[in-house]
């Protein structure tokens, strides 16, 4: 039985191979704490971590994950306790309305593995705002792929950017 | 000696849905399951703008796998006709799609296939076939073709007003004409539209994502031609709104049509393309501005002619002349608006209706004006400031304009310019803002149970803007208990009905509502009290509702507070009492929030391209409830400005009024690396004048004027004046050129 | 979305035992085809997985080349350019398209083969003869503000979106490729696009059944490099107009350019006059507008792209003056022009 496994849980795959890892956790798993914003890959709203990297869950077929292990936010945060990121998030007010706040914090925790690998980014190579590289414009520019209509990046940013302090002390 | 309960209204706190949120907990209309698990519908949408059906072929997708039903207006049932009666306001009239063969405009729902899962729906929804006969669609292309004088404006402003004398052409030092345009655009709310909805014994419950909850089961009882009684509402957490869930929109209707043939719950998702068209939008703008100025900058004339085009059946048109109706005085003030009827999807409000695209237009112009008389922008618009309605004469409430402009320009450092790197320019650019405050009649209730937990009730909904929290600060402030006590339960149309989310209105009008509900229980409570104790305090701590006489003068020795058991049993419990505000509770002067906005751009000598580098502003709105919330919301609307200033548009495709970018990938809202610092201050003096709580709208106010602001530091840093918005690098490069 | 058959090929079984033809395909990252199924664009029977074709998830190199595999991620591709100064040009290019998430999801291979971002194309009530043969342009006459100036035709003036596929052209990769009877054949990336012409809806020299197996990079010594993607917004939004170059200043002159253009044709674009217009001469800003001239030339534009002439100019002359620049004054330097790392 091909399975993948969700959250640390081995789940068996769709009967319909059309079905999109998002379609599959709504329709199959009940797990609605991924957003549908788009289906179409261009707002980040369904970004979940599989084997530890970020991807947009409505653009990929669950049989493609075939023995992968994929994190959804439910999955983040240890059952009552809250990630640091997440924590921030509140701290922050990184949220309004919330609808893009589950892809928000996939990204975010997969950021923050990334930054630490040194991952480079756009802003790693480009002539930016004031010249220096400045974390906020490379945090930004790696949350680019999570839309939110609220405005609620300036205080995503100030969330992660708390977090990376956080981390480093 | 007592322990009070700090006032939390004022100060930062976290919002109460929060963990829920950033756990992915919180559940949006898609995700209620209802009672059965829903049918998946699928719309099936029109390729052509007007006409009428002539062919529909619905077999092949009626026997396609997992398919139940393939609903279209020959089997679609009783409806009462899109937009009847013409006498209910536009949020009750029905919402009628599938009713007629007649299509109104591209992209409306011609089927809905319903199936069990979504891969079957979908897939079966292309195997609908259909003919339209099509007309050759309207739309507005030239200012003059706008001929229709609208019977009101979103906002209740009059179409023409004027007031005042033309200037003599002797008395003007220098003036400006110019044509401003602003292009369609839309809310693009992270949630498409969805309805879940579940058709049982006559019964009809629906979960849907809608601002406003009373008037949602009104259009519903008119669509369906059912008993309001019948129909319940429920629409708990809101994936943004901005104007476009102000109304149900076609998936309600449709869901609801699926629900009653089958007697299934039916989910209705619209993808996101569908939501450009079966969901409201903003109609573009073209705003004439003529601009006059005499000895010592005085303004003396202003005249503003709009034109928009209005959805064909559909009674919507925007002030987009509101802002130069009263942000500066002026000798002369002329306003009209015209519009066009057009075959287009709906258009209706989107944020800050009027101001958003006129503050593009206007304070652009006011720019063009000052560096024309040869003043600095900021010292222009401060000599020109109005003390009571520059038309009218009536008094404001209150008014900051001048105290934002100053305290912002220092706190901005509006002298100050980075030094720009080589190849870049530097600019600053000041906007006004001014967006009417209005307070909307709202009720809520509010109960206590023995033990002191506190819960309020109220229809009202929460789209970001923060209601749980604010409502739960009002109570608990009111009631003197902690905020952790208070339970408020919102979006479900069985709770007293509210003004509900929209216009800025919700939190004051709302919030006033649950905080007479308080005050009407502690009444309730004082009612049951020996005299001695009428002027206690009630202050409920530590799961205990405890009468705290409050020392008078100097006596610093309070009495030991006196349990409110004492007087009450436990099966009184739990009492609950009613509050509501009306138009009644607020003043009939001129009510505004208003602000500064300042922005720090950086332009590229070569490309045009723009960078942002600050926005800053400054606002007075009142008393602020939550200093984070409301943080949020106004750099919410800052970061709209940034995008209505340099990257959206709904581009259209002439011959067959379709959209030409009807998705995320092409037209572009913000994203995060296109906005930078953003920070804001606010002017605090509550203004009760506005609202038993002293509080007054900023949903809209943070995007008006945030997109002028960035337009006029594009200016001063290339001295590239560009009036067509969006401002993307070809406009700047043509004005260099 | 119709129902297909799925396969998969992870490299072991031959080609030849898959059923490939005009209605299959191969299924890499899946961030364009399925986008495209979604939409009925594209209408595949049959879909052959590469998810567990890991020999082709590799990058190796030996003295003279990088062979980077077609299933490698552009993260992961993103990530060894990084690392490697002298195709620094691609790393940059990779990591202005898309998003971290995208990218870590679409594959070289896939990369390269994507389709085109028109409007209409995406659109199913819209005419399109790439879509449909025959069916018309729905561009020609409309909206056309993201369409291309080189490589158009009557039937078509749709762009591709590609940015990896623009720093490759500039760095000659060649795309190695497997056919069904076992044949393996190379071709250079700077002839594996098909401009248009009467039949838009062929984009490449592959046959139907035809599977790129890898990318190869010669090594050399390409100078500073500088990828500027010119857009309508800062970040997750296609080129209007891009440029991808790399060059040494020896002696006061261009040496050993390496350039394209993304945004503006119909294809990843090779400037080919504009470089044999530049190599040798003087960096200044009359050359370098002489050698867009030579090149613009044959451009054509279609109402909303008129911009584009000029923004090309504009662009390549900030790019190669800015390149120059920081040659002269850091001669032999090898690697990006703004490096933050």
């Amino acid at each position: 039985m091909a399975t993948l496994n969700l959250n640390g849980r081995d789940v068996s795959l769709p009967d319909d191979p059309r079905t999109t890892l998002l379609d599959f956790l709504h329709q199959h798993l009940s797990l609605f704490g991924t957003k549908k914003g788009c289906d179409h890959g261009q707002c980040g709203a369904c970004t979940v971590i599989a084997d530890g990297k970020r991807i947009n869950a409505c653009l990929v077929f669950a049989f493609q994950l075939e023995g992968a292990e994929v994190t959804t936010i439910e999955g983040i945060g240890e059952g009552e306790s809250l990630h640091p990121l997440q924590k921030a998030f509140i701290e922050r007010d990184a949220f309004q309305c919330g609808y893009c706040t589950s892809g928000q914090i996939c990204s975010g925790v997969s950021l923050l593995r990334e930054m630490k690998n040194e991952d480079p980014s756009a802003v790693t190579y480009s002539q930016t705002r004031h010249s220096k590289a400045s974390l906020k414009e490379d945090i930004s520019e790696r949350m680019s792929g999570n839309l939110c209509r609220c405005g609620a990046y300036p205080n995503i940013v100030d969330a992660i950017t708390d977090v990376i302090a956080l981390e480093r002390q | 000696m007592t322990t009070h309960n700090a006032k939390t209204v004022g100060t930062p706190v976290n919002r109460v849905d929060g963990s829920a949120k950033v756990s992915g907990q919180a559940r949006y209309a898609a995700e209620h399951m209802s009672d059965r698990t829903p049918l998946i519908g699928w719309v099936v949408s029109s390729d052509t703008a007007v006409g009428k059906i002539t062919s529909l072929n619905t077999e092949q997708a009626e026997q396609a796998e997992g398919v139940h039903a393939v609903i279209t207006y020959k089997n679609a049932g009783t409806l009462k006709p899109f937009s009847k009666p013409a006498d209910e306001s536009r949020f009750t009239q029905s919402r009628a799609v599938l009713n007629e063969p007649n299509i109104r405009h591209f992209g409306a729902p011609v089927a809905l296939v319903i199936a069990d899962t979504l891969e079957q729906a979908r897939y079966a929804a292309s195997l609908v076939t259909f003919t339209i006969d099509g007309e050759i669609p309207d739309l507005l292309t030239e200012f003059d073709d706008a001929t229709q004088k609208p019977a009101s404006l979103d906002g209740g402003f009059e179409a023409d007003a004027s007031s005042g004398d033309k200037p003599q052409q002797s008395d003007i030092q220098a003036s400006i004409n110019e044509t401003y345009t602003t292009p369609s655009q839309i809310s693009a709310a992270m949630e498409p539209h969805a309805t879940v909805a579940d058709f049982k014994d006559g019964k009809l419950e629906v979960y849907c994502s809608v601002q406003i909850i009373a008037t949602a089961v009104e259009a519903l009882a008119i669509t369906l031609e059912m008993d309001e009684a019948d129909i319940v509402v429920q629409s708990p957490f809101v994936g943004g709104g901005f104007g476009s869930k102000l109304g149900l929109h076609y998936d309600a209707t449709l869901a609801c049509i699926g629900a009653r043939y089958l007697e299934r719950a039916v989910k209705v998702v619209l993808s996101r393309r569908q939501v450009f068209y079966n969901t409201p939008h903003r109609g573009h703008s073209i705003q004439k501005i003529r601009l006059a100025s005499g000895d010592d900058h005085a303004l003396l004339s202003v005249q503003h002619k709009s034109a928009m085009p209005k959805a064909k059946g559909y009674e919507f048109a925007e002030a987009t002349g509101a802002g130069a109706r009263v942000t500066y005085k002026s000798q002369f003030i002329e306003s009209t608006h015209r519009v066009k009827d057009v075959d287009l999807p709906l258009i209706d409000s989107t944020r800050s209706p009027g101001d958003a695209i006129g503050s593009l237009a206007f304070e652009s112009a006011i720019d063009e004006l000052a560096h024309e008389a040869g003043i600095d922008p900021l010292t222009f618009r401060i000599k020109n400031l109005p003390v009571v309605h520059p038309m009218k004469g009536t008094r404001f409430t209150t008014h900051n304009l001048g105290e934002c402009l100053r305290q912002g320009a220092q706190n901005f450092k509006w002298q100050h310019k980075t030094q720009p790197t080589p190849g870049k320019q530097i600019g600053h650019g000041v906007a006004s803002a001014m967006r009417m405050n209005v307070l909307v009649e709202s009720s809520a209730e509010v109960e206590l149970s023995a033990t002191g937990e506190v819960t309020v009730r109220t229809d009202m909904t929460d789209i970001g803007t923060g209601t749980y929290t604010i409502l739960t600060q009002i109570a608990a402030d009111t009631l003197n208990t902690s905020v952790d006590n208070v339970t408020v339960k919102l979006g479900d149309s069985r709770y007293p009905a509210s003004c509900g989310s929209g216009g800025s209105f919700g939190a004051a009008s709302s919030g006033s509502a649950v905080k007479k509900a308080c005050e009407a229980l502690i009444a309730n409570i004082k009612s049951s009290l020996p005299p001695a104790l009428s002027q206690a305090e009630v202050q409920i701590l530590d799961g205990q509702i405890k009468l705290v006489s409050i020392a008078q003068g100097d006596d610093e020795e309070v009495s030991r507070p006196v349990l409110l058991a004492n007087f009450m049993s436990d099966s009184e419990f739990p009492i609950s009492a009613t509050g509501s505000v009306s138009e009644d509770d607020t003043s009939d002067d001129e009510q505004y929030s208003c602000g500064a906005h300042f922005a720090e751009v950086e332009v590229d000598e070569y490309t045009g391209e723009v960078r942002l580098l600050r926005q800053y502003g400054m606002f007075s709105a009142g008393q602020i409830l939550n200093m984070k919330t409301a943080a949020s919301q106004i750099k919410g609307g800052m970061v709209w400005g940034a995008g209505y200033a340099l990257t959206e548009g709904i581009y259209h495709h002439r011959d067959t009024a379709s959209f030409v970018n009807p998705d995320f990938g092409e037209y572009h809202v913000a994203v995060n690396r296109d906005i930078a610092e953003v920070s804001l201050d606010f002017l605090q003096e509550a203004d009760y004048a506005a609202s038993p709580v002293g509080a007054k709208g900023i949903g809209e106010l943070g995007i008006t004027g945030a997109g002028a602001a960035i337009a006029n530091a594009i200016y001063d840093a290339c001295k590239v004046r560009v009036r067509d918005f969006p401002i993307t690098m070809d406009k700047i490069i043509a004005g260099k050129n | 979305m119709q129902p297909f058959t799925l396969h998969h090929y992870n490299g072991e079984k031959p080609l030849s035992s898959l059923p490939l033809d005009t209605r299959s395909r191969f299924l890499a990252g899946g961030t364009n085809l399925i986008d495209l199924m979604k939409l009925q664009v594209e209408t595949p029977k049959t879909l052959v997985s590469l998810a567990k074709w890991d020999k082709a998830n590799t990058i190796s190199e030996d003295d003279n080349y990088y062979y980077i595999g077609a299933m490698v991620t552009n993260s992961d591709l993103a990530k060894f350019a990084h690392t490697q100064p002298n195709v620094s040009l691609l790393a940059q290019a990779l990591l202005s398209g898309a998003t971290v998430q995208l990218r870590n999801r679409a594959t070289t291979a896939g990369n390269l083969l994507q389709r085109t971002r028109c409007y209409y194309f995406y659109d199913t009530t819209k005419a399109c003869n790439k879509r449909e043969p025959g069916t018309g342009c729905s561009a020609y006459n409309s909206m056309n503000r993201i369409h291309a100036i080189f490589g158009t035709s009557e039937s078509c003036i749709a762009t591709h979106p590609s940015d990896m596929a623009v720093a490759m052209i500039a760095l000659n990769a060649q795309v190695h490729t497997q056919q069904p009877d076992g044949n393996t054949r190379q071709i250079a990336l700077r002839d594996f696009y098909r401009e248009p012409g009467d039949t838009p809806h062929i984009e490449t020299q592959l046959d139907e059944d035809e599977l790129i197996t890898h990318v190869s990079i010669k090594k050399k010594a390409n100078g500073t490099q500088y990828y500027h993607k010119v857009r309508d917004r800062s970040s997750y939004a296609f080129a209007l107009v891009s440029v991808a170059a790399g060059l040494k200043i020896e002696d006061g002159r261009f040496k050993d350019l390496s350039l394209a253009f993304g945004g503006v044709g119909t294809k990843p674009w090779y400037p080919q006059k504009a470089i044999s217009f530049l190599e040798g001469a003087e960096p200044t800003q009359e050359v370098i507008l002489q050698a867009a001239e030579a090149e613009l030339s044959k451009a054509k534009t279609f109402g909303s792209n008129d911009f584009k002439p000029e923004l090309l100019r504009r662009t390549l002359t900030k790019v190669l003056l800015e390149l120059a620049e920081h040659q002269v004054k850091h001669p032999g330097h090898e690697g990006a022009l703004y490096d933050n790392a």
